[in-house]
């Protein structure tokens, strides 16, 4: 039981990564509303996001930020006093990947309530079905 | 100059990009001729960069000067070198025939449809030459958005499939980038033979396992591999027709390299063969979307639509003999990469050309079309040749290696559904060409324009010339797959599998 | 759909539980991510490029290739946006409505005879829009006075991004939100006098272009590509400085571009791709 309760202690943040990536692929799979998955497949995104964030934390370290850069004297630098700066370079281009895809899939939802006046996907299938 | 060719290679066509992008707001005429120059370009280096490759061994590029683990490090030996050259063959020959299509479906848009084309072209060549884990996502991303883009440009419920297909390649990208994630909480690395450098003694870690699982998932998703296709069939159809024989052939391909790549490089056959010994599952699974996508195949009454199954079916093939896990299984389903790109692309540019007459791909308006386009339906005829698998065109040497290779295994179960798919094609096919040779042309306004009826009315000749150029590629990579398989595949097979 | 929704979610929920339990503890220095290749990044960028920013050096350095994809993949946004949704023919005008400047009064112009425009006066009338009419002038005036700031403050992050929190898409994404807050606050005409359509388009590409030239002129010069420290035989300060100056030139590359695209994909989602009112 207290294994079980470290657990869940020490990876609190891998376990909400868990829960809202769940939640955007329900969102994605079973929501009806084209814009709603839309935003699921947000939510999916920001939960990888958020575990590769997780991943660069050190307890005490600081912001990736070299202090003392330009005063002359040359301090020893030391890794563990920074966190650790992949994870956050990996996931600007993430950031940056999700919101392109979020931009065509809203051009592309317009053209599809263009064409069918609806975004309920039944609505949308059963125009289809029956032209 | 030959030192930077994995560079250049997706270099070339980045930069074109910007040049059509400006034509396309100035000069919009010159936005093709720039759209030959990069992939032109492209292709050469490609070409040079498999002759490099044949003649003195793998080659690799340091991005910014950097030491491999640190920056983005590529890699070129015989495996991406020959995909890479096909990637850019197609991709080519596709261009030639899209300008016609282009012309008279969107003049207008010509720039931003150039653009997105040599886009799409650099995030899948990238894919094939890159050799950092998460590079290839970024990569992947490129190919994925601008394929959304170009197959949502299509009529009727191409927005709808396209939406789709974004949702299902998100999901599966992020299931990757996931799966890399995975293994750099686990390894630190990103760099592909870094990692695999790492991984052996972590093979126990449930992470390890979990993040194969999760990667092969998304790439599978990515792929429209059997349970995970839904997508494909949707978005391949209703896509215009030259982005629909750009797309089909290419992605479904570069994505198999992708698994091949992950499998073979990243976590090597020890671990996914010997110690995880999920190949005959996998085998199975790609036995069950050959004969399923066969069968839906069968099923179908549009030409188009059929052909997207076939390629469900096919993506089987390539998957099912890697996973057999022997040397004749690998060179079959690499084999295929080629073959069936050059198969696919000529199917779709035939029925591209169809569409362009008929305005649609539907059995209905096939009748007679032997007699008023016979160059595109004779191009149609060598290309379903290849694909049922009949001796002078490649098709036949794939499949023959892949047979082999299931032998070898003894997975009679994989040797069954090659036969089966076989059959299944030949029955699609013979329907078609029966519908096209003996029916009279036109139903019911055949009377009315009586005369119609031998008049040949062809595709234009910008259109016809890329085709027969794939149709005569068939035959030729048919003659020459000896020499393929001896100086190319022969070395990119893995030391396990020998 | 619900029903399987569950099972896939249960399913794939089980596999990413399955590994967690085997992940390093949360926040630990000793992790393996935080061994292997990152240490040399921070402790060794500030020597081999004098960029304090570590993410900085990591993102326009080490791995300036990533990013000049990542930029790449915006511009195709852009370009997708406009593709799929300009509608380049012009519509046949329809009413149309304007206030008059002086009295705030809003009129509705029907077509004229023939379908003939009607002219009114530019001087004292101003074209609004038919869906949103009300005139705030608070709102209006405030945004207008903080617009330059916001400005100053985009370019500031962008160059400053070597110091500080910040970077080209960081600047990028502030100066494109300036021209975005003018659209929103004032009306899409306004924003598009200050940023017409094809200078977005023509950023966005061009900022790409930047970037991927920086590297190409490196290539040229006699290294790999991106290899900055070619840039020294032009720039002074040696090859170390030359890796910082190059960032900063790919940097304002991305701002561009950043800047180019975010502004065209909102001109042509608000106002579904006719450029003439909206938002």
């Amino acid at each position: 039981m207290e294994d079980i309760l470290r657990l869940i202690i020490e990876k609190y943040n891998y376990w909400i990564y868990i829960t809202l990536m769940m939640i955007g692929l329900y969102a994605i799979i079973a929501k009806n509303n084209l814009v709603k998955k839309i935003v699921g497949m947000n939510i999916l995104q920001t939960a990888v996001i958020l575990f590769f964030v997780s991943i660069g934390v050190k307890r005490g370290a600081t912001v990736p930020i070299i202090e003392h850069a330009h005063d002359g004297a040359h301090h020893a630098i030391r890794a563990a006093e920074y966190i650790n700066p992949l994870p956050h370079v990996l996931m600007l281009t993430a950031i940056v990947v999700s919101v392109a895809t979020l931009g065509v899939a809203l051009v592309i939802a317009i053209k599809t309530y263009q064409r069918f006046l609806t975004l309920e996907e039944d609505e949308i299938l059963k125009q289809i079905r029956e032209p | 100059m030959s030192e930077h060719y994995p560079a250049l290679l997706v270099i070339l066509p980045l930069l074109a990009s910007f040049f059509i992008s400006a034509a396309g707001w100035f000069r919009p005429v010159l936005c093709f001729p720039f759209t030959v120059a990069g992939l032109a370009g492209s292709l050469l280096v490609s070409l040079g960069l498999l002759g490099d490759v044949m003649s003195g061994g793998p080659v690799s590029y340091r991005f910014a000067g950097w030491d491999p683990p640190w920056g983005i490090y590529y890699r070129v030996d015989h495996l991406n070198a020959l995909v890479l050259a096909v990637v850019s063959v197609v991709g080519f020959i596709n261009l030639l025939a899209a300008r016609s299509s282009v012309e008279k479906e969107f003049p207008e848009k010509a720039g931003p449809f150039y653009t997105l084309y040599v886009l799409f072209m650099t995030g899948l060549l990238g894919m094939v030459v890159t050799g950092d884990a998460f590079n290839l996502y970024v990569l992947l991303e490129i190919a994925a958005i601008t394929g959304y883009a170009l197959i949502a440009l299509g009529k009727g419920r191409a927005p709808l499939s396209s939406l789709h297909y974004i949702f299902m390649g998100t999901i599966g990208a992020s299931f990757y980038l996931l799966g890399v994630g995975y293994l750099y909480i686990v390894t630190g690395s990103l760099n592909m033979e870094d990692i695999a450098r790492l991984l052996p003694p972590l093979y126990e870690s449930k992470v390890v396992t979990a993040a194969f699982v999760i990667l092969m998932v998304g790439v599978w998703l990515k792929m429209g591999f059997f349970p995970l296709h839904a997508w494909l069939p949707n978005a391949y159809t209703h896509a215009p027709s030259p982005v629909s024989s750009l797309v089909a052939p290419l992605m479904t391909k570069v994505m198999v390299y992708v698994m091949i790549r992950m499998v073979v490089t990243v976590f090597t056959l020890d671990f996914a063969f010997t110690f995880l010994g999920l190949n005959d599952a996998v085998v199975w699974l790609a036995v069950v979307a050959i004969v399923m996508g066969s069968l839906l195949a069968l099923s179908e009454k549009d030409v188009k639509r059929m052909l997207t199954y076939i390629v469900v079916a096919e993506v089987g093939y390539m998957v099912g003999g890697f996973w057999l896990g022997n040397s004749a299984g690998f060179t079959g389903a690499v084999l295929h990469i080629l073959n069936d790109a050059l198969m696919t692309l000529c199917l779709f540019l035939a029925v591209g050309n169809i569409v362009h007459v008929k305005g649609n791909s539907r059995m209905e308006s096939l009748p007679g079309l032997f007699r008023t386009m016979p160059w595109t339906m004779a191009a149609l005829v060598v290309g379903a040749l290849s694909i049922i698998g009949v001796p002078p065109t490649c098709g036949f040497f794939s499949k023959w290696y892949l047979l082999l290779g299931a032998l070898e295994a003894g997975h009679y179960g994989f040797l069954a559904a090659l036969l089966f798919s076989s059959l299944v094609s030949v029955v699609l096919f013979f329907r078609i060409f029966e519908v096209g040779y003996f029916e009279p042309l036109g139903g019911s306004h055949g009377s009315a324009h009586g005369d119609d009826e031998h008049v040949v009315r062809e595709a234009p000749l910008g259109m016809l010339v890329p085709l027969w150029i794939t149709a005569l590629g068939l035959i030729l990579v048919g003659l020459y797959t000896g020499e393929i398989v001896g100086r190319v595949i022969r070395h990119a097979v893995p030391a396990m599998m020998l | 759909m619900k029903i399987l929704g569950l099972v896939i979610v249960a399913l794939v929920g089980s596999v990413l539980i399955y590994a967690t339990v085997d992940f390093p503890p949360f926040a630990d220095p000793e992790s393996p991510a935080s061994l292997h290749v990152s240490p040399r990044y921070i402790e060794k960028s500030l020597d081999e490029t004098a960029v304090p920013n570590v993410v900085t050096a990591v993102l326009a350095d080490y791995r300036s290739f990533d990013t000049m994809f990542e930029t790449t993949v915006i511009f195709a946004a852009g370009v997708a946006c406009f593709l799929l949704l300009r509608i380049p023919r012009r519509r046949p005008p329809g009413p149309r409505h304007f206030r008059h400047r002086l009295t705030g009064l809003t009129f509705r112009v029907k077509d004229g005879e023939n379908g003939k425009e009607i002219f009114l006066p530019l001087r004292e009338f101003e074209p609004v829009d038919s869906v949103w009419t009300p005139h705030d002038f608070i709102i209006e005036k405030v945004c207008r006075y903080m617009i330059p700031f916001i400005q100053l403050f985009g370019l500031y992050v962008i160059a400053h991004g070597h110091h500080s929190p910040g970077g080209g898409f960081q600047g990028g994404v502030i100066l494109g939100a300036a021209i975005i807050l003018l659209s929103v606050s004032h009306n899409l005409r306004t924003a598009l006098k200050r940023m017409r359509e094809k200078t977005g388009a023509l950023c966005s590409a061009l900022g790409v272009f930047i970037f991927a030239g920086t590297g190409a002129l490196c290539l040229a010069l006699g290294y790999n590509y991106l290899d900055y420290r070619a840039l020294a035989a032009l720039l002074p300060g040696g090859p170390i400085m030359a890796r910082s100056h190059g960032m900063l030139l790919v940097e304002i590359g991305v701002g561009v571009a950043v800047m180019g695209t975010m502004v065209w994909i909102f001109k042509n989602l608000a106002s579904l791709g006719r450029y003439d009112e909206g938002l």
